[in-house]
């Protein structure tokens, strides 16, 4: 395997709170080459807030210290705001949670994706244009020449994530981390968007970080995944092995997996541990 | 694969008939709603007009009448019918331009509102300019930089606004930019000497002497102007300042701020280009709402500057009993005001493309 | 404090409605404390009611109505600290007792002002339906009134007075406590323990008056703090015209005005005056802030 794309040794984020910090993420350790990395933890295990800080968007009053965060190269601890200028959107980018809320609702959603590709590539309004349509057509919007002119409010969740995924990819980054990018849709349009990602991830040499809460799609889904619990990585294994995870979460959350295959008269609970945190 | 037409397919959620409708039903209730609100001001003028102690039969004819002249004065003014028929017609001499005559002019309330209004409107707009100037890029600067230091002046700056005294500011500015430093002109629209010299076409100052290409009077009437439409505008600015801080506060903690961001803009340009038109459309409701007051912050400001406008005259009616000019006065501001309010609230639903569709 | 009342007062689980109650103000006191704008406000507003009550202590045995003629317009001195006016009349003791005016008039408002609001916000709110309906439109219509030309109006018809003020303001500021009222009212009424009382057969009036007024008071109080500023400054206007407190009450608009045409000269008649408006209306601002920081956490 060459270099790794991303490497992030022992990564604390904390928030102050009214008593005392919140610790969101902790001690957090991983590569990722160009690869397909799952991140899988219940709500509020900062799943979140792990993908922000690669990002260097944490709100100002979030503490952020680690011994190593770097992306290719490049130390993110030390960027300045114009040095991420340059990496975000353009090296590494992500697709995030809602639609609804994800897309400026006064602007048309066409100038919304054309504006990344003219902040990174050398274009003008034409091209950008041009490449606003060609990446309209590669997520499978039908009418992009319509869907170009539309307001966000216009489109149905669907939709909206797919404009959400072409204008975080219209100027190919190497990175792209994707929050949960479907939890807000319905089952259906969830696998449609699902498989545009893969396609395009495929197609381009992306690496990918997909967080989610859905055990069954990241597994199938992605070749590595995390499983973070209250901020921690508690374990990391290859997605094909996870039916044999030793972490007796990793367990507990499998076991709380509803399955078709296996009957079962109650769903399983988890019960947690306070030595997880230790 | 059915779902991927389905999710694919366009369903753009407009209906062009529907939206009619929708516009047809917000401007009708915005006419129910000016007309309800006017009505409402009438009333309580009416009613105030009904409090006084000044005898509108005897402000008529006088109080050497006799009594058969003072009986016809009050018939013809209809006081003995019933009050709600009173208000009747009352309403219908307003709605007829038929404010009646003023005591100490002796000339119609309207004809005098008319002439004095444009002094009012060149002293708000110029205010509501440097309020809206100053005060909007203000606000996104400290709604942007919220709890550092630009912030925090930008905050100190618009409490001061918010918490002193118009008329007193007016005072202190005349002591020390007239009295002491002399950089501006005192009271008046005009030095006494360029009074009269240009002809009114629109009663504006600043524009009749333009069009007439004396720029000496434009440069005596701005000098004149300065102070006062200043300190108006101090307090707009402050209003506005305020307001869009609020609504910047707001869009900044949005998820499509974050989006902006991550797409690599810097966060001035997400500011300025993805939060800040989110926030227009509420501006125009506080930038209508601010004017409205400005007419009426005028009262105070013309008292002191001797403005000749719709403040000192309807002030000047008030110490002479000229009950017919105060309320004339009352409900020419009152119905400009609540125009103005409405106005922007209607501007606000029509303009912002979610309300426009949903 | 001991460790122990600490923690009983900052309980997150208060075990009697008592504790819960003294424990809500304990924090409120303490953020309000900690927080420096509201903490300056507080101690402005403090400062306001000292003034009023302590008046004749405070201005040094001069009298805020005796005139001497012959010390007219005096300026500052060790006996008339900020001067004397047109009559001769001390300043410092005028701008002293023109506190209780200030006081007086805030206070009555207030009382006008906040029942008639949080009645008619309480109950559009709860009834709904065409109450609602009504009671909003009549609201709206008064909200859309220019407040400062309406009180002219108003104290011009009942004659000068600060009576009369006090019922031009009110009757221009009670909408807005409707209005939050009943926005409060409209979440308030649909929670789980509203449904509760409701079943218990309780009536409506004691449902509105006993359950859902105490719960609006937070806002309605933040609201209030804010618009006192506003009150005192169109109190002062009116003053400053000449239709709010008569002479010789001290009062500080008019005082203002009596400095008027002197300004250029005995520029302190005006000024005092006006600076106690400007740093009492300052202080209600500073307070409002502060206690919006404190109830609504969303605006911080
Ligand atoms: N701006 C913030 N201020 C304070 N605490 C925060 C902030 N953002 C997140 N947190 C805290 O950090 C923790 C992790 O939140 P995060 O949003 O990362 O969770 P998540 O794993 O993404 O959850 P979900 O699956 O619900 O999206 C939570 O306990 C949350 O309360
Ligand atoms: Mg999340």
């Amino acid at each position: 395997m060459s270099a790794p794309l991303l490497t992030v040794e022992d990564l604390e984020v904390s928030f102050p709170g009214r008593t005392g910090f919140t610790r969101a993420v902790r001690n957090a350790s991983f590569t990722l080459g160009r690869e397909r990395l799952g991140i899988v933890g219940e709500s509020g295990s900062g799943k979140t807030t792990m993908g922000r800080a690669l990002l260097g968007l944490l709100p100002r009053t979030a503490q952020v210290t680690a011994r190593t965060m770097s992306y290719d190269g490049t130390n993110l601890l030390t960027c300045t705001e114009r040095d991420w200028q340059k990496l975000r959107g353009r090296r590494l980018s992500m697709v995030m949670q809602d639609p609804k809320y994800s897309l400026n609702p006064v602007m048309r959603v066409g100038r919304q994706i054309a504006e990344t590709a003219l902040l990174h590539l050398r274009t003008d309004r034409g091209d950008a244009k041009r490449r606003t349509l060609a990446m309209l057509e590669a997520v499978q919007i039908r009418d992009p020449e319509l869907v170009y002119r539309l307001y966000p409010h216009q489109l149905s969740g669907g939709m909206g994530q797919r404009i959400m995924i072409a204008m975080m990819l219209i100027a190919e980054p190497d990175l792209l981390i994707a929050d949960e990018p479907t939890s807000a849709l319905d089952v259906t349009v969830q696998n449609e968007v699902l498989r545009i990602l893969d396609d395009l991830v495929r197609v381009r040499g992306m690496g990918l970080v997909m967080i989610s809460h859905n055990l069954t799609m990241v597994s199938s889904f992605c070749d590595r995944v995390l499983i973070m619990y209250a901020g921690r990585i508690v374990e990391e294994c290859a997605a094909s092995e996870l039916q044999n995870a030793k972490h007796p979460y990793t367990q507990a959350l499998i076991a709380a997996t509803p399955s078709l295959d296996v009957r079962r008269t109650e769903l399983a609970t988890v019960t947690r541990d306070p030595e997880w945190l230790k | 694969m059915s779902e991927s037409a389905e999710g694919g397919s366009v369903a753009v959620r407009q209906n062009p008939g529907r939206q009619a409708a929708k516009l047809a039903s917000r401007v009708g209730s915005f006419v129910l709603t000016l007309a309800a609100t006017f009505v409402g001001l009438t009333a309580v003028t009416f009613f105030i007009s009904r409090l006084t102690n000044i005898d509108p039969v005897l402000a008529i004819v006088g109080d050497k009448a006799t009594s058969a002249a003072y009986d016809n004065a009050y018939l013809a003014l209809g006081l003995d019918k019933p009050l709600i028929v009173q208000y009747f017609i009352y309403l219908m001499r307003l709605l007829t331009g038929d404010f009646g005559r003023s005591v100490l002019t002796s000339q119609p309330v309207l004809a005098d509102l008319l002439r004095v209004f444009p002094a009012t409107f060149e002293l708000a707009t110029i205010a509501i300019i440097i309020g809206v100037v100053v005060g909007v890029p203000a606000g996104v600067i400290a709604g942007a930089t919220k709890g550092r230091w630009p912030d925090q002046v930008i905050r100190v700056v618009g409490l001061f606004g918010y918490s002193v005294p118009v008329f007193w500011l007016g005072l202190i500015g005349l002591f020390v930019f007239y009295g002491k430093l002399g950089w501006v002109a005192g009271t008046g629209r005009l030095d006494v000497f360029y009074q009269g010299v240009v002809t009114q076409r629109t009663g504006v100052i600043l524009i009749d002497a333009a069009l007439e290409g004396n720029w000496e009077i434009v440069g005596n009437a701005f000098s004149h102007l300065i102070l006062p439409a200043g300190i108006l505008g101090y307090f707009s600015l402050a209003y506005v300042a305020r307001m869009t801080r609020s609504f910047m506060i707001d869009q900044l903690s949005q998820e499509y701020f974050t989006a902006a961001r991550i797409k690599g803009n810097s966060y001035w340009r997400a500011v300025w280009r993805h939060a800040f038109p989110n926030i227009m459309v509420p501006l125009i409701t506080v930038i209508g709402l601010s004017y409205a007051s400005l007419l009426e912050g005028a009262v105070l400001t013309e008292t002191v500057f001797a403005w000749p406008g719709l403040g000192l005259y309807i002030t000047r009616a008030l110490f002479n009993s000229d009950m017919n000019a105060v309320l004339g006065g009352t409900v020419l501001v009152g119905a400009v005001f609540i125009t103005i309010n409405l106005v922007s609230d209607l501007l606000y639903k029509l303009a912002d493309p979610r309300l426009r569709a949903s | 404090m001991s460790d122990t009342l600490g923690t009983w007062l900052m309980s997150e689980t208060p075990m009697s409605r008592r504790q819960a109650v003294i424990g809500s103000v304990y924090r409120a006191v303490r953020s309000i404390i900690f927080n420096p704008t509201a903490l300056i406000g507080l101690i402005i507003v403090t400062l306001l009611i000292f003034m009023g009550i302590f008046a004749p202590l405070l201005s040094l045995g001069n009298s805020p109505l005796a005139q001497n003629l012959a010390g007219r317009l005096a300026a500052p001195s060790a006996d008339h600290w900020f001067g004397t006016d047109e009559l001769g009349r001390d300043i410092l003791a005028r701008t002293l007792y023109g506190a209780r005016a200030t006081l007086a008039i805030v206070a009555l408002v207030s009382v006008i002002v906040v029942p008639i609001g949080l009645t008619v916000g309480t109950v559009a709110g709860y009834l709904g339906g065409w109450v609602d309906a009504v009671l909003m439109r009549i609201t709206d219509i008064f909200l859309a009134f220019p407040r400062l030309i309406l009180a002219l109006a108003f104290a011009a018809a009942l004659g000068p007075g600060i009576e009369n003020a006090v019922i031009a303001i009110a009757l221009t500021s009670w909408p807005a406590y409707a209005r939050i009222a009943r926005s409060e009212t409209m979440t308030i009424a649909h929670s789980d323990f509203i449904q509760s009382v409701v079943l218990q057969g309780a009536s409506t009036w004691r449902i509105l008056f006993r359950h859902i007024v105490p719960l609006c008071l937070s806002s309605v109080i933040v609201r209030l703090t804010l618009d006192m500023a506003g009150i005192i400054l169109t109190a002062a206007g009116l003053g400053f015209l000449g239709l709010g407190a008569q002479p010789p009450t001290p009062e500080w608009g008019a005082m203002v005005s009596s400095g008027r045409d002197v300004i250029l000269d005995q520029w302190w008649v005006a000024t005092i005056p006006g600076l106690a408006i400007f740093i009492v209306s300052l202080g209600f601002n500073l307070l409002g802030d502060g206690l919006r920081d404190v109830f609504d956490p969303k605006s911080r």
